[in-house]
């Protein structure tokens, strides 16, 4: 089943929504599907997941999560649509006046309507599952980014979502860091959750992505499996793989 | 082409520029004020259990959290202006007209206004760094990936709480401010008992008085929240751009007050 699909889409800048970052792309993500969307800095794969999550309105073309076209607005039938997609942000934008149980437990307490001892038990096993036992009273402005960003994890996952979009997760972390991101991941696809990364390097996701795309000249171009991506001719490959 | 022409034309220019901005301006926020009345009446009930401790936490801020300043001034004003007054009227042996004036000065007019003025300074400039800061950070988008209504989750708790905070407070200022009039005025050896003080501002007050001041009080919070709440959520901010917007929010909602008040004063006219 499509999970996420655009056809002839025109992606806007999140932060300017009147200039065009991506023109016409054309994109399904299948359920189940684990994809690598690449590209240099600042060709939209940060708008191109906005745009996914339904967070931007698109300027042309049509857009659907699980076959419901979206649009802006907090209509009921929309928000059940767009909380199939949860997304983890760079840095995890977390809330900055809430803890991080509490930035965990929001989503769970605003939609099902439980206090925050109600959700406790869910918002404390997803940050133990993220690593977070220890901080989960703690601010996040207290907190290191690496933190921060597992939290925004954490809190992506609270509402179960079927299609996972995360922002560059594995930017600026050491080796270590980025495996456990990894691991993470290659399980939760596991389960089954489909799964969409952007990220500046193909080398970490080579052999634990099964799907990729690169953004170039304001397009989006699709690779294919990573089967088909050893015989790709595109030159940015290359330069995402550090070959 | 002469200066003078040249001079007209870009003054023309300016004031054309300036108001194309106001309507603007005028614009962007009437839609934002119907667009958070809508929320409101909408989802009242939906998720109280996250909104509803966010209405008391605003309440506490706009309200409980100012009263010390507004006793304070409720006591400055009382000595300024009643004090000042109860004694000149006193000189001119026109005493009967106290009532009236203390009614029409201090309970219709400074007192709401004043209140709302401190309002914006302890609670508004802090909502526009507030949220401006969390837009700058991306807080919003997060909200919104959430599923969750940044209008009814950051807005909606502040118009509620500005509102009702705004008005208990003038509750308070208005009786702290009578009450210590009399107090400067009984110091100054006024011959005026309190009966007689109370008597005559009681004579004074109308049912339509009650009315208006709390219509006046709830509309100066509102829109204290809604002009504050615009300036710092409603459009894409930088980091460097939230001082600028708190400015901008701070002259817009005196702005608000002043035509709010004055829409009152027509009021009270055709009354």
């Amino acid at each position: 089943m499509d999970a996420l699909e655009m056809s002839g889409v025109d992606v806007v800048s999140l932060r300017r929504p009147d200039t065009v970052v991506l023109h016409d792309v054309n994109w399904i993500v299948q359920e189940g599907d684990y994809w690598a969307v690449g590209g240099l800095l600042g060709t939209g794969k940060s708008d191109l997941l906005a745009t996914a999550a339904g967070l931007v309105p698109v300027a042309g073309g049509v857009f659907r999560i699980y076959g419901k076209e979206i649009a802006a607005g907090y209509e009921q039938d929309l928000i059940e649509a767009r909380l199939k997609v949860g997304m983890v942000f760079d840095g995890g934008r977390l809330l900055n006046h809430l803890s991080v149980l509490e930035n965990v437990a929001l989503p769970l307490q605003y939609h099902e309507n439980l206090t925050v001892a109600q959700c406790h038990d869910r918002a404390a096993s997803l940050l133990e599952m993220a690593g977070l036992a220890d901080y989960t009273s703690r601010m996040p402005g207290t907190i290191n980014r690496r933190l921060q960003q597992r939290a925004g994890l954490a809190r992506a996952l609270a509402l179960r979502p079927k299609v996972l979009l995360l922002d560059n997760p594995l930017s600026g972390l050491d080796p270590r860091e980025a495996l456990w991101w990894l691991t993470f991941l290659d399980q939760l696809s596991g389960t089954g959750t489909t799964l969409v990364m952007a990220a500046d390097d193909f080398r970490p996701l080579h052999g634990r992505a099964r799907q990729f795309a690169v953004l170039k000249d304001r397009r989006f171009l699709a690779l294919g499996t990573r089967e088909e991506l050893g015989r790709h001719s595109e030159p940015l490959l290359r330069e995402l793989l550090h070959d | 082409m002469s200066a003078s022409h040249t001079w007209s034309q870009s003054y023309t220019t300016f004031v054309g520029r300036k108001l194309i901005l106001f309507f603007q301006a005028l614009y962007g926020l009437l839609a934002f004020g119907l667009i958070t009345f809508g929320v409101i009446f909408t989802k009242l009930t939906f998720a109280h259990r996250v909104i509803r401790p966010l209405v008391f936490r605003q309440l506490y801020r706009a309200g409980l959290g100012v009263l010390p300043m507004i006793i304070f001034l409720a006591l400055s004003l009382g000595l300024i202006i009643i004090g000042q007054t109860v004694s000149l009227l006193n000189r001119v042996g026109a005493t009967q007209y106290l009532g009236t004036v203390m009614v029409t000065v201090v309970v219709r007019e400074l007192g709401p206004m004043l209140t709302a003025f401190i309002v914006l300074l302890r609670t508004g400039t802090a909502t526009v760094v507030e949220l401006g800061t969390a837009r700058a950070l991306g807080e919003v988008e997060a909200l919104e990936v959430l599923g969750i209504d940044p209008v009814h989750y950051f807005v909606v708790p502040r118009v509620l709480g500005m509102g009702l905070g705004l008005l208990a407070l003038t509750i308070y200022m208005n009786l702290g401010a009578l009450l210590s009039g009399y107090i400067w005025a009984f110091v100054q050896d006024v011959p005026l008992t309190p009966a007689e003080y109370f008597q005559q501002l009681a004579q004074s007050l109308r049912w339509i008085d009650f009315v208006v001041l709390a219509l006046k009080a709830l509309m100066f919070g509102a829109a204290t929240a809604v002009v504050t709440c615009y300036h710092g959520l409603a459009q894409p901010l930088r980091l460097e751009e939230v001082p600028r917007a708190t400015v901008r929010a701070v002259a817009q909602t005196v702005i608000a007050i002043a035509l709010i008040d004055a829409l009152f004063i027509v009021i009270y006219l055709t009354a």
